[in-house]
């Protein structure tokens, strides 16, 4: 090794406030990042989750009271935020899934290259956030 | 695996190997549950509550779906239990965290399970 080999910088026990900004996470670390987040994230909604599953199936009643709430709110939780907490949910789930899917894919076909990993995670992005900006748009009325 | 004897395993507890074939067995079962969901809603016909309700008043559906919340519990739980080993060190916190997701989990189960069986 020549001298003239730049020193390139080395991460250990990444710190929040001073490393984060500098780290240049691939979009493969990305997508796990958001593979998390989104776990999390529908675990913290499950409640939501399964009112929405309680309300929609219980009566005809219920029903009414279940889809009134996208439109005209329910107690003091306007529409539009059952909407916005929905669209997240809708992420969550399209993100979580097809990441996840290529977890599986990777664990059953060895594909653990440096290349693999990269447009995976591209394909995952685009096809969760294409879908997530369909279904957005159908939630929201707009077509 | 062996726990005892002269050949027993005396390093580790090996819930690692388990908890993550568990997570991928439980999330194969979700995605599977997912499209044959998918393909009852995408089905002809406007869907009012009448179609959704007889969706899930099947009993075969019935039983998926209960095993789609056990797989859904036990898989959140491993996430949500590495999320908390990741980042919480304090014991304490930890150990409180832990025992909020089981209650969590186990509450939200337990409802779902409820509203599916009085269908």
């Amino acid at each position: 090794m020549t001298d003239t080999t730049k020193q390139r910088p080395v991460y250990r026990n990444i710190n929040i406030l001073t490393d984060v900004r500098t780290y240049r996470l691939p979009i493969a670390g990305v997508v796990s990042i958001l593979h998390r987040v989104s776990g999390l994230l529908m675990f913290l909604l499950l409640p939501f989750v399964v009112w929405m599953f309680d309300t929609s199936l219980t009566s005809e009643i219920s029903f009414g009271t279940f889809t009134n709430a996208f439109v005209a709110g329910i107690g003091f939780v306007p529409g539009w935020f059952i909407k916005l907490v929905t669209l997240g949910l809708i992420w969550g789930y399209l993100h979580h899934f097809i990441a996840g899917v290529r977890h599986l894919w990777m664990d059953a076909t060895h594909s653990v290259s440096k290349e693999f990993g990269q447009s995976s995670a591209v394909f995952t992005f685009a096809a969760s956030l294409t879908l997530t900006v369909l279904l957005g748009a159908k939630l929201f009325g707009l077509y | 695996m062996s726990t005892f004897g002269s050949k027993r395993i005396v390093v580790g507890a090996h819930y690692g190997l388990r908890d993550w074939l568990a997570q991928r067995v439980t999330a194969l079962l979700m995605a599977l549950f997912t499209l044959v969901l998918l393909v009852q809603v995408l089905l002809p016909g406007e869907l009012g509550y009448d179609r959704w309700a007889a969706i899930f008043s099947q009993q075969w559906m019935k039983v998926i779906t209960f095993t789609l919340i056990i797989s859904l519990a036990y898989h959140a739980w491993i996430g949500v239990r590495d999320i908390w080993m990741d980042y919480v060190q304090p014991v304490g916190l930890r150990l409180a965290l832990h025992v909020f997701a089981l209650v969590w989990l186990v509450g939200c189960a337990g409802w779902a399970v409820q509203v599916l069986w009085r269908l």
